[in-house]
């Protein structure tokens, strides 16, 4: 699904981020990101979503090297990304509209043409999403999870065959970030659809990803990957072998 | 939020100040409410409603014409940080000259007629604008701009679907805030060289007819100007932008 390639990107004036850097994803896995801030882990999810350029090497999905956003590829951040000026309905329908506004060109929307009613599509997600008794109201009334909830139907409601999301629960409080973690986990159970995501904590990363990539804050050129059986498991197991996962995690961190 | 009822309360209140000073002065440059109103109204189908519909004009036109071009450049300055680099020193200077005092200047280049009025009161609404929009679309978070992106937007989505209705409530809120000096500078123009619009008629009335009745219907014709307009970018905004007025209400 997702191949990089010889990946390198630097901002300018700073030590390369990712040099050389080889990482592979499967069709329907489940991913978590993890690193402390200024490691790069939004930046590698900002060049996933095709929103920046490599400084080198390719970034392949589909076997189709990265050139800009792909309209297959549904993108969650942190601070929700909501048009304050629309209702959670008007925003969730926001990807439609554009693909109605730019037509079929393959480029800005998928080259096949949407069908005509789409407006059932945007109720189930909204039902779905737990959100349509508030799809009249606007982000600023509605709370910080029904605002993420909105983005998350925003995303799914176009179909993507790639899912990324950026910290998209470091802003919530414990209950609403777990409800949105299993919705996010049964979703997946749901459709396998492919799944980055970037976290800092480590319980968040054990709870998503079945594959972890630990990026570390200097240059990273090879990968290192964590297999986590413990995945979608809330509340965490206490077993020993978790305990393990975790330790071995936070001491790759340490390093850092 | 000013409740209507209370607007009611304020212009009574007001025009009985105004009763009780007309009784104390007891001149004729200060005329009774009932008076002003009396030539108000037998004036407001004649003469007086034409010189209403001339300073209509110039302020609409001159409002359109700040909008129509304050609000792109201000999008563009907004949006394109070496753009509003270059260009950004040359607003600060000239944002806060006062422009009524270029009056003679405009008219020395442009002539005794409508335009030189119009780009008077243009000059002072577009910076508002232009500044305000500039902020405005400078201010709107990367993170929108980027989830946006990724659900296909380009160039041209951007601009529909963000860049215009984010400067939407700047544009109204500049306008709100600027019809006063508006108003005032029409006024101001309107004195000079001109045979019509209510700045002529207030001064004709008041210093060489003597009729301050008339004089007072022109000024209070020229206040319902300034507040009619008020009125109108007040509701626009709420309509065009709800979502500014309901999480107010929601919070507060």
């Amino acid at each position: 699904m997702i191949r990089a390639v010889g990946l390198t990107f630097r901002y300018s004036k700073h030590p390369p981020i990712f040099q050389d850097f080889d990482w592979q994803v499967e069709q329907g896995q489940t991913w978590a990101i993890i690193g402390a801030s200024g490691c790069g882990k939004s930046t590698l999810l900002y060049l996933l979503a095709g929103l920046r350029r490599p400084d080198g090497g390719q970034l392949l999905i589909n076997n189709q090297p990265l050139t800009g956003p792909r309209p297959q590829t549904g993108l969650i951040l942190q601070d929700y990304g909501l048009l304050p000026w629309a209702t959670l309905r008007q925003n969730v329908t926001l990807g439609l509209d554009l693909r109605r506004f730019y037509g079929p060109d393959g480029r800005h929307a998928p080259a096949e043409a949407l069908p005509e009613d789409l407006s059932a599509r945007v109720t189930h997600w909204l039902e779905r999403l737990g959100i349509a008794g508030v799809a009249a109201q606007y982000p600023g009334q509605v709370s910080g999870g029904q605002r993420q909830r909105a983005a998350i139907a925003r995303t799914l409601v176009l179909e993507p065959d790639l899912l990324l999301m950026d910290e998209p629960f470091a802003s919530l409080d414990a209950p609403t970030r777990e409800d949105l973690q299993s919705l996010v986990l049964q979703l997946h159970q749901e459709r396998p659809l492919t799944t980055v995501l970037v976290t800092h904590t480590i319980e968040e990363a054990m709870t998503i990803g079945e594959k972890i990539l630990v990026l570390v804050n200097r240059t990273n050129t090879t990968p290192l990957i964590l297999d986590n059986p413990y995945a979608g498991q809330i509340p965490p197991p206490q077993d020993a072998g978790y305990a393990r996962l975790t330790a071995r995690m936070r001491d790759a961190l340490r390093q850092t | 939020m000013i409740k209507r009822l209370q607007l009611v309360w304020a212009s009574l209140g007001l025009l009985a100040v105004w009763q009780i000073l007309a009784l104390i002065v007891q001149r004729d440059i200060l005329p009774a409410p009932l008076a002003v109103l009396a030539a108000f109204f037998s004036e407001a189908g004649g003469e007086l409603g034409g010189h209403f519909l001339a300073s209509l004009w110039r302020v609409v036109a001159s409002l359109l014409l700040s909008i129509a071009l304050a609000a792109p450049a201000g999008l563009v300055l907004g949006q394109s940080r070496r753009l509003n680099a270059f260009f950004s020193p040359l607003v600060y200077i000239l944002y806060p000259i006062p422009k009524v005092v270029l009056v003679s200047i405009v008219i020395l280049f442009l002539g005794i007629n409508d335009l030189s009025k119009i780009v008077m009161i243009f000059l002072i609404l577009f910076f508002q604008i232009l500044v305000l929009v500039r902020d405005q679309a400078a201010a709107i978070r990367p993170e929108l701009i980027y989830s946006v992106r990724s659900l296909g937007a380009g160039r041209r989505g951007l601009f529909k679907y963000v860049y215009l209705p984010a400067s939407l409530p700047a544009i109204l809120t500049a306008v709100r805030q600027s019809i006063g000096t508006a108003v005032a500078v029409l006024y101001i123009v309107e004195l000079i060289a001109t045979t019509r619009g209510l700045g002529y008629y207030i001064y004709l009335h008041g210093t060489t007819l003597y009729d301050y009745p008339k004089m007072y219907a022109g000024v209070l014709a020229m206040s319902l100007l300034g507040l009619g307009l008020y009125f109108t970018a007040d509701w626009l905004h709420r309509r065009l932008c709800p979502w500014q007025f309901q999480s107010a209400e929601e919070s507060g």
